[in-house]
């Protein structure tokens, strides 16, 4: 599975699957909620605004620049003994780690959360080569167990209900848990304790990677991150191109953006930074760490006008308070990065004929935009996108009933005439003030929404007629 | 002070739907010291064809919205949505177009109804009578796009008899968003659902709110359950309770 490439069906078909699934909505909604709350009391007594401002240019600088920053990086990277690679797209970053694996002849991986694996299908690749991996994330591990892609950015099993883990878990190791989260979790923990010890190569994801530094920075809650890159005698991180910032300074700026607007967090439980494999004098640490960065399609969103796209932090945030992914949860979306960043993000990676759809999965309510961390304009982003994807893949019908319409009601005259049009129309189909049934297209209203008929005077009649009268009689005259 | 010369941008859907929330902005606007004109010009803003990608149909529309308006101290539309189209919208749909000043011009004289009547016409206190509890739902591009906070609660926070309790999230969308209501109807019904329980969940008896569109949806979908809750555009409602005459009939 790619970002994108892979989707078995377009939103309409997916989210109908995602519908029809008892207790979806509820779990996803019920986890939004919590994270909206937590996200407000995070950030509550701090100049929000401020802080979104000074985030939106740090990164803006940063992306501007990042041929210079990524090459400053990997130069300071690999002095301290960190190999880097640079992957063009997700076959090349794939074919790199399955090279790594292989010249140590690794059997186990363990691995934290990393969506730029996700978005390289990296398990797959590793599970045919016989290698066994397991996720270490808690929530990456119950959607591993349940082979599905993880449904949320920051919360992978947010469609999960603790009924749904007992049930998973018990499934896959034969045991009889009961449905208690604390009790889940100590299983779970002691599971993944040897799969640490056992494990010859780590992989995780990279939340930022500091230019001048050469390091960077894994932020977790559950530690396994930590176990990922020291206990393993290989270390493997993956980073999008764009997950860098000058130095530590700005890190500093955007952390607090990061954990706060993730999990409503001041600070996580663990905050890792890699600095390379272990010198000489050190006790323990991995003693190789390579760094993939992934371009897969970024790079050719520089100078565009959906360069923002890449200031992204990957907090999940604009998934928490979007309508839209409420009803349908990541899964609904058929790619990797759901919500409203994914319907901007995945087609700009894989391309409208894969993707064309997504910018059309949201009312455009914009509260994304009101958000996002690094102010963004998504909602925005949805627009245009909308606009290229008109231009470019615009079926014939419904380019015409566009031009049609637009053609008719540019004139008053002829808007008035379709509004009488219709009102003749809608009789047979209007009863005691509402219309229930209508011929298609209105019938994608009416199948389950009752439609108001068009009034039998509409003000612009009203209006007239009040006119031909003195002011005295007409409304509010007071 | 003379009154101010205000035109209203009653919107399609009010006007073919609902013209009675027209008739009601009316009489606030006069009530509140407005003197109304309703150029005859004006149809459709153009924001279906602008959502949905197609520029050019976009601004065909859009351009016969600048014409009807172009001589007006004000522009007056009962909708958020609308009036963010035309003061958000039409400087970027314009953006290197022949009529791009006089859409930047159109954006900074255009209000929706409850900012006009309370920040521009300083109606602070709206007196009357309308017995019943309600809730406000807070249509998107209102509160998002214009930064209305507020000024249709305010306004009925004199009218005696009202109880206004509010419903939880009662700033997520109703799944309405023009044509994306017809587009993904199932996701869209499944937003009004959740909607709809926000507002059962307040025991009103009608949601109130400054957006044509929105109310459309939830009626439409409430009409199909077995909920007593009303939905009432908010000029109506003042209109109603402060006994202005319904109508510019």
């Amino acid at each position: 599975m790619s970002a994108g490439e892979g989707r078995r069906g377009t939103f309409a078909e997916l989210a109908h699957i995602q519908l029809e699934k008892p207790g979806l909505r509820r779990a996803i909604g019920s986890a939004m909620d919590r994270f909206v709350v937590n996200r407000a009391n995070a950030f509550a007594g701090a100049d929000l605004e401020a802080m979104r401002e000074a985030g939106e240019a740090v990164r803006a600088h940063t992306v501007a620049r990042l041929d210079t920053y990524l090459a400053q990086f990997a130069g300071a990277a690999e002095a301290r003994g960190t190999k880097v690679f640079f992957a063009g797209d997700g076959a090349e970053a794939v074919e790199y780690v399955r090279g790594v694996v292989r010249d140590h002849g690794a059997t186990r991986v363990a691995k934290g959360k990393s969506m730029a694996s996700e978005e390289i299908g990296l398990n797959h690749a590793l599970e045919a080569d016989g290698v066994d991996v397991v996720e270490t994330d808690l929530g990456e591990y119950i959607v591993q167990i349940a082979h599905e892609p993880p449904s949320h950015i920051i919360v992978p099993a947010i469609h999960k209900t603790r009924g749904d883990v007992a049930d998973l878990f018990n499934e896959a190791h034969h045991t009889h848990l009961p449905p208690d989260p604390p009790e889940l979790t100590r299983f779970a923990r002691e599971l993944l304790r040897d799969r640490f010890l056992a494990a010859e190569v780590g992989i995780t994801g990279v939340n930022f990677a500091v230019a001048d530094a050469g390091a960077f920075v894994i932020v977790t809650n559950e530690g396994n991150g930590r176990m990922c890159s020291t206990l393993p005698k290989v270390h493997v991180a993956l980073m999008g191109m764009e997950r860098i910032v000058p130095s530590f300074r700005e890190l500093a700026v955007m952390l607090p953006l990061l954990t706060g607007s993730a999990t409503g967090q001041r600070v996580t439980a663990y905050l890792n930074v890699v600095g390379g494999p272990r010198g000489a004098d050190d006790v323990d640490g991995p003693e190789e760490v390579h760094v993939v960065i992934l371009d897969n399609g970024r790079s050719k969103l520089l100078g565009t006008e959906y360069r923002s796209v890449l200031h992204c932090i990957r907090c999940g945030a604009c998934q928490n308070v979007c309508p839209v992914y409420r009803q349908v949860g990541g899964h609904g979306y058929g790619a990797v990065y759901g919500g409203p960043i994914g319907a901007v993000l995945t087609p700009l990676l894989v391309g409208f004929e894969r993707a064309g759809d997504l910018p059309m999965a949201s009312s455009l309510c914009a509260a994304c935009t009101d958000v996002c961390p690094v102010r963004i304009p998504l909602h925005e982003h949805l627009l245009s996108l909308r606009r290229d994807v008109a231009r470019e893949r615009a079926g014939a019908a419904e380019r015409s009933a566009f031009r049609t319409r637009s053609g008719a009601w540019s004139h008053p005259w002829s808007y008035r005439l379709a509004a009488r049009l219709g009102r003749i129309g809608q009789t047979v189909f209007a009863r005691g003030g509402r219309i229930r049934r209508a011929p298609f297209p209105l019938s994608r209203w009416t199948s389950d929404r009752d439609l108001p008929p068009i009034a039998s005077r509409t003000f612009r009649e009203r209006w007239k007629r009040s006119e031909r009268r003195p002011r005295s009689g007409s409304a509010g005259g007071a | 002070m003379p009154p101010a010369r205000v035109a209203l941008f009653v919107t399609c859907l009010v006007d073919l739907l609902y013209p009675e929330v027209g008739e009601a902005s009316v009489a606030l606007l006069r009530h509140a010291g407005a003197d109304v004109a309703f150029p005859a010009g004006q149809t459709c803003c153009g924001q279906p064809p602008f959502n949905s990608g197609f520029v050019d149909d976009a601004r065909r529309l859009a351009r016969g919205t600048l014409r009807a308006f172009d001589a007006f101290d004000a522009v007056v539309a009962p909708s958020g949505s609308c009036a963010a189209m035309l003061r958000i919208s039409y400087p970027h749909l314009f953006a290197g177009e022949p009529e791009e000043e006089r859409a930047r011009a159109l954006a900074a004289r255009t209000f929706e109804l409850t900012e006009f009547l309370v920040d521009r016409l300083g109606l602070h206190r709206f007196e009357g009578r309308w017995e019943g509890r309600v809730t406000y739902h807070d249509a998107c591009h209102g509160l998002r796009e214009l930064g209305l906070r507020g000024q249709g609660r305010q306004l009925l926070s004199g009218i005696d008899g009202l109880e206004l309790v509010e419903m939880e999230r009662p700033d997520q969308c109703c799944g309405f968003g023009g044509t994306f209501s017809v587009r993904l109807p199932e996701v869209a019904v499944a937003m009004a659902d959740d909607k709809a329980a926000d507002i059962e969940g307040t025991g009103a008896v009608a949601v109130v709110a400054g957006d044509a569109g929105c109310l459309m949806h939830l009626a439409g979908r409430l009409g199909r359950g077995d909920s007593e809750v009303r939905t009432i555009h908010v000029a109506s409602l003042l209109a109603e309770a402060a006994g202005l005459r319904a109508g510019a009939t």
